[in-house]
Protein backbone atom coordinates (compact mmCIF):
# COMPACT_ATOMS: atom_id res chain seq x y z
CA UNK A 1 0.00 0.00 0.00
CA UNK A 2 2.76 2.33 0.69
CA UNK A 3 4.24 2.28 -2.43
CA UNK A 4 5.87 5.27 -4.41
CA UNK A 5 3.29 6.42 -6.83
CA UNK A 6 4.26 9.82 -8.18
CA UNK A 7 7.61 11.41 -8.10
CA UNK A 8 8.00 15.06 -9.46
CA UNK A 9 11.07 15.71 -9.90
CA UNK A 10 12.80 19.36 -10.45
CA UNK A 11 9.90 20.34 -12.43
CA UNK A 12 9.52 24.25 -13.69
CA UNK A 13 6.44 24.85 -15.61
CA UNK A 14 3.39 27.35 -16.47
CA UNK A 15 2.03 29.10 -19.07
CA UNK A 16 5.10 31.01 -19.85
CA UNK A 17 8.66 29.36 -20.02
CA UNK A 18 9.91 33.03 -19.48
CA UNK A 19 7.79 33.45 -16.60
CA UNK A 20 6.92 29.98 -14.82
CA UNK A 21 4.61 29.49 -12.44
CA UNK A 22 6.39 26.76 -10.87
CA UNK A 23 10.02 26.68 -10.29
CA UNK A 24 12.38 23.37 -9.52
CA UNK A 25 9.37 22.07 -7.47
CA UNK A 26 9.66 18.17 -6.24
CA UNK A 27 7.17 16.22 -4.20
CA UNK A 28 6.80 12.42 -3.97
CA UNK A 29 3.65 11.10 -3.03
CA UNK A 30 3.20 7.27 -1.52
CA UNK A 31 0.22 5.10 -1.29
CA UNK A 32 -1.08 6.18 1.92
CA UNK A 33 -0.77 10.20 1.61
CA UNK A 34 -3.20 12.08 2.52
CA UNK A 35 -1.08 15.63 1.61
CA UNK A 36 -2.85 19.09 1.72
CA UNK A 37 -1.76 21.75 -0.61
CA UNK A 38 -1.92 25.66 0.41
CA UNK A 39 -0.81 28.35 -1.24
CA UNK A 40 -1.62 31.90 -2.19
CA UNK A 41 -3.63 32.53 -5.58
CA UNK A 42 -1.62 32.30 -8.62
CA UNK A 43 0.86 30.32 -6.33
CA UNK A 44 1.34 27.67 -8.42
CA UNK A 45 -1.21 25.00 -6.79
CA UNK A 46 -3.79 24.50 -9.31
CA UNK A 47 -0.59 23.82 -11.95
CA UNK A 48 0.88 21.05 -9.68
CA UNK A 49 -1.71 19.19 -9.53
CA UNK A 50 -2.35 19.58 -13.28
CA UNK A 51 1.28 18.54 -13.67
CA UNK A 52 0.93 15.80 -11.85
CA UNK A 53 -2.53 14.71 -13.81
CA UNK A 54 -0.30 14.88 -16.75
CA UNK A 55 -2.54 17.77 -18.00
CA UNK A 56 0.11 20.04 -18.53
CA UNK A 57 3.98 18.91 -19.54
CA UNK A 58 6.93 20.55 -17.65
CA UNK A 59 8.77 23.20 -19.12
CA UNK A 60 12.01 21.30 -17.26
CA UNK A 61 12.16 18.08 -15.04
CA UNK A 62 9.89 15.24 -15.23
CA UNK A 63 6.73 13.60 -13.37
CA UNK A 64 8.07 9.77 -12.60
CA UNK A 65 5.40 7.09 -11.79
CA UNK A 66 7.60 4.52 -9.87
CA UNK A 67 5.07 1.83 -9.20
CA UNK A 68 3.98 1.89 -12.80
CA UNK A 69 0.83 2.90 -14.14
CA UNK A 70 -1.56 4.27 -11.69
CA UNK A 71 -4.90 5.66 -12.01
CA UNK A 72 -6.20 8.91 -10.91
CA UNK A 73 -9.22 10.47 -9.96
CA UNK A 74 -9.72 14.09 -10.77
CA UNK A 75 -12.14 16.50 -8.64
CA UNK A 76 -11.41 20.14 -10.92
CA UNK A 77 -12.71 23.09 -9.97
CA UNK A 78 -15.91 23.79 -9.80
CA UNK A 79 -15.59 26.66 -11.78
CA UNK A 80 -14.43 24.89 -14.56
CA UNK A 81 -17.42 22.93 -14.97
CA UNK A 82 -20.18 24.80 -17.88
CA UNK A 83 -23.56 23.73 -15.64
CA UNK A 84 -25.85 24.56 -18.44
CA UNK A 85 -23.99 21.88 -20.91
CA UNK A 86 -26.80 19.77 -21.52
CA UNK A 87 -25.57 16.49 -19.77
CA UNK A 88 -27.15 13.99 -17.16
CA UNK A 89 -25.85 13.72 -13.63
CA UNK A 90 -25.14 9.74 -14.78
CA UNK A 91 -23.34 10.46 -17.81
CA UNK A 92 -20.98 12.97 -16.09
CA UNK A 93 -19.92 10.04 -13.43
CA UNK A 94 -19.62 8.00 -16.61
CA UNK A 95 -17.09 9.56 -17.14
CA UNK A 96 -15.14 8.64 -14.79
CA UNK A 97 -14.59 4.44 -16.04
CA UNK A 98 -12.25 3.77 -18.86
CA UNK A 99 -13.85 1.92 -21.56
CA UNK A 100 -12.18 -1.33 -21.97
CA UNK A 101 -12.10 -0.61 -26.13
CA UNK A 102 -11.01 2.66 -27.31
CA UNK A 103 -12.45 2.20 -30.69
CA UNK A 104 -16.11 1.36 -29.40
CA UNK A 105 -15.77 2.72 -26.04
CA UNK A 106 -19.10 1.62 -24.58
CA UNK A 107 -19.34 0.47 -21.02
CA UNK A 108 -20.32 -2.76 -19.10
CA UNK A 109 -23.52 -2.96 -17.20
CA UNK A 110 -21.38 -3.52 -14.54
CA UNK A 111 -19.57 -0.69 -14.89
CA UNK A 112 -22.61 1.32 -14.97
CA UNK A 113 -24.33 -0.48 -12.23
CA UNK A 114 -21.12 0.52 -9.96
CA UNK A 115 -21.42 3.91 -11.14
CA UNK A 116 -25.31 4.04 -9.76
CA UNK A 117 -24.24 2.92 -6.90
CA UNK A 118 -21.71 5.51 -5.91
CA UNK A 119 -24.19 7.87 -6.25
CA UNK A 120 -27.04 6.50 -4.05
CA UNK A 121 -24.46 6.25 -1.66
CA UNK A 122 -23.83 9.55 -2.05
CA UNK A 123 -27.47 10.39 -1.25
CA UNK A 124 -28.24 11.69 -5.26
CA UNK A 125 -30.22 8.36 -6.29
CA UNK A 126 -33.14 10.56 -7.50
CA UNK A 127 -30.92 12.44 -9.19
CA UNK A 128 -29.57 10.19 -11.71
CA UNK A 129 -31.36 11.09 -14.71
CA UNK A 130 -31.43 14.83 -14.05
CA UNK A 131 -29.78 17.75 -15.82
CA UNK A 132 -26.40 19.27 -13.93
CA UNK A 133 -28.12 22.85 -14.24
CA UNK A 134 -30.65 21.61 -11.48
CA UNK A 135 -27.77 20.79 -9.04
CA UNK A 136 -27.02 22.87 -6.30
CA UNK A 137 -22.89 23.53 -5.65
CA UNK A 138 -22.48 20.71 -3.47
CA UNK A 139 -24.62 19.05 -5.01
CA UNK A 140 -22.80 19.26 -8.05
CA UNK A 141 -19.35 18.24 -5.86
CA UNK A 142 -20.70 15.09 -4.44
CA UNK A 143 -21.21 14.08 -8.26
CA UNK A 144 -18.09 15.36 -9.32
CA UNK A 145 -16.54 13.41 -6.47
CA UNK A 146 -18.37 10.49 -7.77
CA UNK A 147 -16.76 10.27 -11.07
CA UNK A 148 -13.63 11.29 -9.98
CA UNK A 149 -14.10 7.62 -7.86
CA UNK A 150 -15.74 5.23 -10.33
CA UNK A 151 -12.76 4.44 -11.84
CA UNK A 152 -11.29 3.16 -8.28
CA UNK A 153 -8.03 5.91 -8.52
CA UNK A 154 -4.90 5.10 -6.51
CA UNK A 155 -4.38 8.66 -6.11
CA UNK A 156 -7.39 10.87 -5.92
CA UNK A 157 -6.61 14.60 -6.53
CA UNK A 158 -8.97 17.43 -5.43
CA UNK A 159 -8.83 20.80 -6.31
CA UNK A 160 -11.20 23.30 -4.46
CA UNK A 161 -13.69 20.82 -3.35
CA UNK A 162 -15.39 23.28 -0.48
CA UNK A 163 -15.79 26.19 -2.87
CA UNK A 164 -19.28 27.09 -3.73
CA UNK A 165 -20.81 24.12 -1.04
CA UNK A 166 -22.18 24.61 2.21
CA UNK A 167 -20.66 23.67 6.35
CA UNK A 168 -22.47 20.94 6.24
CA UNK A 169 -21.20 19.47 3.24
CA UNK A 170 -17.98 20.43 3.51
CA UNK A 171 -17.99 18.43 6.65
CA UNK A 172 -19.76 15.11 5.25
CA UNK A 173 -16.89 15.65 2.41
CA UNK A 174 -13.90 15.82 4.87
CA UNK A 175 -15.62 12.45 6.46
CA UNK A 176 -15.47 11.00 3.61
CA UNK A 177 -11.93 11.68 2.48
CA UNK A 178 -10.82 10.19 5.62
CA UNK A 179 -12.78 6.61 5.23
CA UNK A 180 -11.56 7.01 1.24
CA UNK A 181 -7.69 7.39 2.67
CA UNK A 182 -7.79 4.11 4.07
CA UNK A 183 -7.94 2.98 0.16
CA UNK A 184 -5.90 5.89 -1.84
CA UNK A 185 -3.57 8.68 -1.69
CA UNK A 186 -5.30 12.06 -2.13
CA UNK A 187 -4.23 15.25 -2.80
CA UNK A 188 -6.55 18.25 -1.38
CA UNK A 189 -5.78 21.57 -2.76
CA UNK A 190 -7.34 23.68 -0.38
CA UNK A 191 -7.54 27.71 1.05
CA UNK A 192 -9.67 26.62 4.25
CA UNK A 193 -6.40 26.02 5.96
CA UNK A 194 -7.83 25.53 9.19
CA UNK A 195 -10.11 22.45 8.17
CA UNK A 196 -7.48 21.02 6.50
CA UNK A 197 -4.77 21.40 9.26
CA UNK A 198 -6.85 18.96 11.08
CA UNK A 199 -7.66 16.16 8.59
CA UNK A 200 -4.44 16.08 6.12
CA UNK A 201 -1.12 14.01 7.11
CA UNK A 202 1.23 16.30 5.63
CA UNK A 203 1.32 19.97 4.01
CA UNK A 204 2.76 20.97 0.88
CA UNK A 205 2.96 25.28 1.04
CA UNK A 206 3.03 26.10 -3.20
CA UNK A 207 4.44 29.36 -3.85
CA UNK A 208 6.21 28.88 -6.97
CA UNK A 209 8.29 27.09 -4.96
CA UNK A 210 7.46 23.90 -2.45
CA UNK A 211 8.04 23.42 1.17
CA UNK A 212 6.87 20.04 2.14
CA UNK A 213 5.93 19.69 5.58
CA UNK A 214 6.02 16.02 6.77
CA UNK A 215 3.14 16.64 9.37
CA UNK A 216 0.11 18.24 8.94
CA UNK A 217 0.78 21.02 11.54
CA UNK A 218 0.23 24.68 10.33
CA UNK A 219 1.42 28.13 12.09
CA UNK A 220 0.00 31.74 11.56
CA UNK A 221 3.88 32.48 11.54
CA UNK A 222 4.94 29.69 8.90
CA UNK A 223 1.91 31.36 6.68
CA UNK A 224 2.40 34.94 7.44
CA UNK A 225 6.61 34.55 7.71
CA UNK A 226 7.48 31.76 4.68
CA UNK A 227 5.89 30.89 1.20
CA UNK A 228 2.01 30.41 1.60
CA UNK A 229 1.00 34.24 2.84
CA UNK A 230 -2.92 33.89 2.97
CA UNK A 231 -4.68 35.10 5.62
CA UNK A 232 -5.87 33.73 8.62
CA UNK A 233 -9.63 34.35 9.89
CA UNK A 234 -11.29 32.67 12.66
CA UNK A 235 -13.19 33.15 15.28
CA UNK A 236 -12.30 31.12 18.44
CA UNK A 237 -9.42 28.42 18.56
CA UNK A 238 -9.33 26.43 15.44
CA UNK A 239 -6.94 23.53 15.53
CA UNK A 240 -3.86 24.09 14.75
CA UNK A 241 -0.30 22.75 15.58
CA UNK A 242 3.20 24.31 15.25
CA UNK A 243 5.85 23.52 12.94
CA UNK A 244 9.50 24.08 12.43
CA UNK A 245 10.91 26.57 10.58
CA UNK A 246 12.08 26.06 6.90
CA UNK A 247 15.65 24.81 6.90
CA UNK A 248 16.66 27.07 3.90
CA UNK A 249 14.73 29.86 5.14
CA UNK A 250 16.73 32.47 7.43
CA UNK B 1 -53.16 21.44 -51.85
CA UNK B 2 -53.53 19.81 -55.23
CA UNK B 3 -51.03 22.57 -56.65
CA UNK B 4 -48.55 21.24 -53.58
CA UNK B 5 -49.00 17.85 -54.48
CA UNK B 6 -48.24 18.57 -58.11
CA UNK B 7 -45.03 20.62 -57.04
CA UNK B 8 -43.74 17.07 -56.52
CA UNK B 9 -43.84 16.41 -60.27
CA UNK B 10 -40.59 18.26 -60.33
CA UNK B 11 -37.09 16.77 -59.87
CA UNK B 12 -36.38 20.35 -58.29
CA UNK B 13 -38.87 20.69 -55.91
CA UNK B 14 -38.25 16.76 -55.19
CA UNK B 15 -34.66 17.29 -54.99
CA UNK B 16 -35.18 20.89 -52.37
CA UNK B 17 -37.38 18.59 -50.40
CA UNK B 18 -34.76 16.02 -49.96
CA UNK B 19 -31.85 18.37 -49.15
CA UNK B 20 -33.81 20.15 -46.63
CA UNK B 21 -34.45 17.07 -45.00
CA UNK B 22 -31.08 15.66 -45.10
CA UNK B 23 -29.48 18.83 -44.01
CA UNK B 24 -32.04 19.00 -41.08
CA UNK B 25 -30.15 15.82 -40.02
CA UNK B 26 -26.95 17.14 -40.63
CA UNK B 27 -27.47 20.10 -39.26
CA UNK B 28 -29.21 18.87 -36.21
CA UNK B 29 -26.11 16.63 -35.49
CA UNK B 30 -22.95 19.14 -35.64
CA UNK B 31 -25.57 21.78 -34.76
CA UNK B 32 -25.82 20.34 -31.23
CA UNK B 33 -22.61 20.20 -30.44
CA UNK B 34 -22.58 23.75 -31.81
CA UNK B 35 -24.75 24.90 -28.85
CA UNK B 36 -23.83 22.52 -26.14
CA UNK B 37 -20.13 24.13 -26.62
CA UNK B 38 -20.72 27.63 -26.82
CA UNK B 39 -19.23 27.75 -30.28
CA UNK B 40 -22.03 29.62 -32.13
CA UNK B 41 -19.84 32.43 -32.78
CA UNK B 42 -16.60 30.58 -33.96
CA UNK B 43 -19.33 28.48 -36.76
CA UNK B 44 -20.32 32.22 -37.42
CA UNK B 45 -16.40 33.03 -38.12
CA UNK B 46 -15.92 29.62 -40.00
CA UNK B 47 -19.16 30.14 -42.25
CA UNK B 48 -17.78 33.57 -43.06
CA UNK B 49 -14.11 32.96 -43.44
CA UNK B 50 -15.34 30.49 -46.50
CA UNK B 51 -16.85 33.21 -48.68
CA UNK B 52 -12.94 33.87 -48.79
CA UNK B 53 -12.43 30.61 -50.74
CA UNK B 54 -15.64 31.36 -52.97
CA UNK B 55 -14.09 34.14 -54.10
CA UNK B 56 -10.55 32.76 -54.45
CA UNK B 57 -12.40 29.74 -56.53
CA UNK B 58 -14.24 32.40 -58.93
CA UNK B 59 -10.70 34.30 -59.53
CA UNK B 60 -9.06 30.88 -60.12
CA UNK B 61 -11.72 29.03 -62.22
CA UNK B 62 -12.07 26.29 -59.29
CA UNK B 63 -15.20 24.60 -58.19
CA UNK B 64 -16.13 27.19 -55.41
CA UNK B 65 -17.21 24.58 -53.00
CA UNK B 66 -14.11 23.20 -52.78
CA UNK B 67 -12.86 26.66 -52.45
CA UNK B 68 -15.37 27.21 -49.64
CA UNK B 69 -14.20 23.91 -48.12
CA UNK B 70 -10.96 24.48 -48.22
CA UNK B 71 -11.26 28.00 -46.14
CA UNK B 72 -13.69 26.70 -43.59
CA UNK B 73 -11.58 23.71 -42.64
CA UNK B 74 -8.54 25.68 -41.92
CA UNK B 75 -10.49 27.99 -40.13
CA UNK B 76 -11.81 25.80 -38.06
CA UNK B 77 -9.04 23.97 -37.44
CA UNK B 78 -7.21 27.25 -36.63
CA UNK B 79 -9.77 28.34 -34.04
CA UNK B 80 -9.67 25.60 -32.52
CA UNK B 81 -5.93 25.66 -32.45
CA UNK B 82 -6.50 29.18 -30.87
CA UNK B 83 -8.81 27.81 -28.21
CA UNK B 84 -5.85 25.57 -27.31
CA UNK B 85 -3.65 28.64 -26.19
CA UNK B 86 -5.11 30.06 -23.63
CA UNK B 87 -3.33 33.75 -24.23
CA UNK B 88 -4.94 34.98 -27.42
CA UNK B 89 -8.08 36.49 -26.81
CA UNK B 90 -10.29 34.45 -29.09
CA UNK B 91 -13.11 36.56 -29.69
CA UNK B 92 -10.90 39.16 -31.55
CA UNK B 93 -9.34 35.94 -33.46
CA UNK B 94 -12.50 35.00 -34.80
CA UNK B 95 -13.71 38.33 -35.44
CA UNK B 96 -10.18 38.95 -37.48
CA UNK B 97 -11.24 35.63 -39.44
CA UNK B 98 -14.58 36.78 -39.93
CA UNK B 99 -14.07 39.99 -41.58
CA UNK B 100 -10.87 38.79 -43.24
CA UNK B 101 -12.52 35.83 -45.01
CA UNK B 102 -15.47 38.23 -46.28
CA UNK B 103 -12.54 40.57 -47.47
CA UNK B 104 -10.82 38.15 -49.05
CA UNK B 105 -14.07 36.60 -51.25
CA UNK B 106 -15.31 40.85 -52.09
CA UNK B 107 -11.30 41.48 -53.65
CA UNK B 108 -11.75 38.26 -55.75
CA UNK B 109 -14.87 38.40 -57.00
CA UNK B 110 -14.01 41.67 -58.07
CA UNK B 111 -11.36 40.87 -59.60
CA UNK B 112 -12.70 38.21 -61.76
CA UNK B 113 -13.64 39.51 -64.77
CA UNK B 114 -17.16 39.78 -66.56
CA UNK B 115 -20.41 38.88 -64.24
CA UNK B 116 -20.13 36.38 -61.49
CA UNK B 117 -24.26 35.32 -61.61
CA UNK B 118 -23.94 32.74 -58.71
CA UNK B 119 -22.93 35.32 -56.09
CA UNK B 120 -26.15 35.77 -54.97
CA UNK B 121 -26.77 32.41 -54.20
CA UNK B 122 -23.86 32.15 -52.30
CA UNK B 123 -24.97 34.77 -49.71
CA UNK B 124 -28.54 33.49 -49.44
CA UNK B 125 -28.76 29.60 -50.80
CA UNK B 126 -30.62 28.52 -53.78
CA UNK B 127 -32.28 25.40 -52.32
CA UNK B 128 -33.86 25.28 -55.38
CA UNK B 129 -31.00 24.73 -57.85
CA UNK B 130 -29.72 21.70 -55.79
CA UNK B 131 -28.52 18.56 -57.94
CA UNK B 132 -28.29 15.29 -57.56
CA UNK B 133 -24.63 15.12 -57.33
CA UNK B 134 -25.50 17.78 -54.31
CA UNK B 135 -27.63 15.33 -52.60
CA UNK B 136 -25.39 12.17 -52.50
CA UNK B 137 -22.85 14.58 -51.07
CA UNK B 138 -25.08 15.64 -48.17
CA UNK B 139 -26.16 11.90 -47.68
CA UNK B 140 -22.88 10.85 -47.37
CA UNK B 141 -21.55 13.52 -44.73
CA UNK B 142 -24.78 12.98 -42.90
CA UNK B 143 -23.94 9.27 -42.91
CA UNK B 144 -19.99 9.80 -41.75
CA UNK B 145 -21.15 12.75 -38.81
CA UNK B 146 -23.78 9.84 -37.42
CA UNK B 147 -21.33 6.91 -37.46
CA UNK B 148 -18.47 9.47 -36.05
CA UNK B 149 -21.12 10.81 -33.52
CA UNK B 150 -22.56 7.60 -32.49
CA UNK B 151 -19.50 5.12 -32.17
CA UNK B 152 -17.55 7.88 -30.20
CA UNK B 153 -20.66 9.39 -28.81
CA UNK B 154 -19.19 9.36 -24.98
CA UNK B 155 -15.38 10.65 -26.07
CA UNK B 156 -16.95 13.34 -27.88
CA UNK B 157 -19.46 14.50 -25.38
CA UNK B 158 -16.95 14.11 -22.91
CA UNK B 159 -14.07 15.92 -24.58
CA UNK B 160 -16.95 18.93 -25.50
CA UNK B 161 -18.19 18.84 -21.58
CA UNK B 162 -14.76 18.93 -19.32
CA UNK B 163 -11.81 18.57 -21.74
CA UNK B 164 -9.17 18.30 -18.74
CA UNK B 165 -10.53 15.61 -16.72
CA UNK B 166 -11.36 13.63 -20.13
CA UNK B 167 -7.30 14.33 -20.54
CA UNK B 168 -7.04 12.34 -17.23
CA UNK B 169 -8.94 9.51 -18.28
CA UNK B 170 -6.42 8.71 -21.20
CA UNK B 171 -8.98 10.31 -24.00
CA UNK B 172 -7.90 11.81 -26.93
CA UNK B 173 -9.07 15.13 -26.50
CA UNK B 174 -7.67 16.50 -29.67
CA UNK B 175 -8.05 14.11 -31.83
CA UNK B 176 -12.08 14.61 -30.85
CA UNK B 177 -12.18 18.40 -30.93
CA UNK B 178 -10.15 18.59 -34.30
CA UNK B 179 -12.47 15.62 -35.76
CA UNK B 180 -15.28 17.40 -34.82
CA UNK B 181 -14.11 21.01 -36.19
CA UNK B 182 -13.86 19.39 -39.46
CA UNK B 183 -16.90 17.92 -39.71
CA UNK B 184 -18.74 21.18 -38.18
CA UNK B 185 -17.07 22.79 -41.22
CA UNK B 186 -17.98 20.82 -43.39
CA UNK B 187 -21.77 20.11 -42.60
CA UNK B 188 -21.89 24.31 -42.85
CA UNK B 189 -20.53 24.62 -46.39
CA UNK B 190 -22.55 21.88 -47.78
CA UNK B 191 -25.77 23.58 -46.16
CA UNK B 192 -24.58 26.92 -47.54
CA UNK B 193 -25.55 25.70 -50.93
CA UNK B 194 -29.36 25.26 -49.80
CA UNK B 195 -29.32 28.14 -47.36
CA UNK B 196 -26.74 30.71 -47.89
CA UNK B 197 -23.52 32.01 -46.39
CA UNK B 198 -25.90 34.78 -44.42
CA UNK B 199 -28.75 32.35 -43.24
CA UNK B 200 -27.11 29.26 -42.79
CA UNK B 201 -26.00 29.29 -38.77
CA UNK B 202 -29.75 29.40 -38.19
CA UNK B 203 -30.29 25.40 -39.24
CA UNK B 204 -27.68 24.96 -36.27
CA UNK B 205 -29.20 26.79 -33.61
CA UNK B 206 -32.90 27.90 -33.69
CA UNK B 207 -33.79 23.75 -33.75
CA UNK B 208 -31.67 22.97 -30.88
CA UNK B 209 -33.15 25.91 -28.97
CA UNK B 210 -36.34 24.59 -29.74
CA UNK B 211 -35.19 21.21 -28.64
CA UNK B 212 -33.54 22.41 -25.38
CA UNK B 213 -37.13 23.50 -24.41
CA UNK B 214 -38.00 19.67 -23.85
CA UNK B 215 -34.95 18.36 -22.98
CA UNK B 216 -31.16 19.03 -21.53
CA UNK B 217 -29.93 15.78 -22.71
CA UNK B 218 -27.52 15.72 -25.36
CA UNK B 219 -28.47 12.73 -27.42
CA UNK B 220 -32.22 13.91 -27.30
CA UNK B 221 -31.76 17.45 -28.27
CA UNK B 222 -30.45 15.57 -31.49
CA UNK B 223 -33.27 13.53 -32.10
CA UNK B 224 -35.74 16.53 -31.29
CA UNK B 225 -33.55 19.13 -33.54
CA UNK B 226 -33.94 16.58 -36.66
CA UNK B 227 -37.76 16.85 -36.14
CA UNK B 228 -37.82 20.19 -35.73
CA UNK B 229 -35.24 21.35 -38.22
CA UNK B 230 -36.84 19.59 -41.03
CA UNK B 231 -40.58 20.55 -39.92
CA UNK B 232 -39.77 24.03 -39.70
CA UNK B 233 -37.60 23.73 -42.92
CA UNK B 234 -40.52 21.92 -44.91
CA UNK B 235 -42.68 24.75 -43.66
CA UNK B 236 -40.60 27.20 -45.15
CA UNK B 237 -40.19 25.45 -48.46
CA UNK B 238 -43.88 25.00 -49.01
CA UNK B 239 -44.69 29.09 -48.04
CA UNK B 240 -41.50 29.89 -50.06
CA UNK B 241 -43.55 28.64 -52.77
CA UNK B 242 -47.07 30.06 -51.82
CA UNK B 243 -46.24 33.12 -51.47
CA UNK B 244 -43.49 33.81 -54.05
CA UNK B 245 -40.51 34.45 -51.50
CA UNK B 246 -36.90 33.14 -51.15
CA UNK B 247 -36.67 29.96 -49.47
CA UNK B 248 -33.43 30.44 -47.09
CA UNK B 249 -35.71 33.56 -45.76
CA UNK B 250 -38.81 31.47 -45.40
CA UNK B 251 -37.03 28.82 -43.86
CA UNK B 252 -35.88 30.65 -41.07
CA UNK B 253 -39.04 32.24 -40.62
CA UNK B 254 -40.42 28.46 -40.35
CA UNK B 255 -37.92 27.57 -37.73
CA UNK B 256 -38.23 30.85 -35.66
CA UNK B 257 -42.32 30.01 -35.93
CA UNK B 258 -41.39 26.64 -34.32
CA UNK B 259 -39.94 27.94 -32.37
CA UNK B 260 -42.12 30.69 -30.55
CA UNK B 261 -44.97 28.30 -30.86
CA UNK B 262 -43.36 25.56 -28.63
CA UNK B 263 -42.39 28.14 -26.14
CA UNK B 264 -45.75 29.68 -25.73
CA UNK B 265 -47.36 25.92 -25.54
CA UNK B 266 -44.72 25.81 -22.34
CA UNK B 267 -45.09 28.82 -21.06
CA UNK B 268 -48.86 27.81 -21.30
CA UNK B 269 -48.64 24.37 -19.97
CA UNK B 270 -46.82 25.54 -16.48
CA UNK B 271 -49.21 28.08 -16.32
CA UNK B 272 -51.97 25.73 -16.32
CA UNK B 273 -50.08 23.19 -14.13
CA UNK B 274 -49.81 25.66 -11.50
CA UNK B 275 -53.32 26.39 -11.08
Amino acid sequence: MNKLLVSVRAVTAGYNVADPVLRDVSLDIFGNDFIGVIGPNGGGKTTLIKIILRIIQPFKGEVAFPSGKITTGYLPQASQIDRNFPITVQDVVFAGIKPKNRWLPTLSKHQKEHAKELLSNAGLADYVRRPIGELSGGQLQRVLLCRALTGNPDLLILDEPSTYVDKNFENDLYEWLKKLNSRMAIVLVSHDIGTIASMVKSIACVNSTLHYHESGEITDELLAIYNCPIDLVAHGTIPHRVLGRHGNVT
Amino acid sequence: MNDLISLFDYLFFRNAVIATILTGILAAMTGTYIVSRKIVFISGGITHASFGGIGMAYYLGLNPFLGAATFSILSALGVEWISNKAKIREDSAIAILWSFGMAIGIIFVFLTPGYTPNLMSFLFGSILSVGTADLWMVAALAAVTALFMTVFYRPVVYSAFDPEFSKTMGVRVNFYRYAMSILIACSIVISIRTMGIILVLSLFTIPQSTAMLFTKEFHKIIFLSIIFGIAGSLLGLFSSYAMNIPSGASIIFGLTALYFFFKAVVVIWRFVQKQ
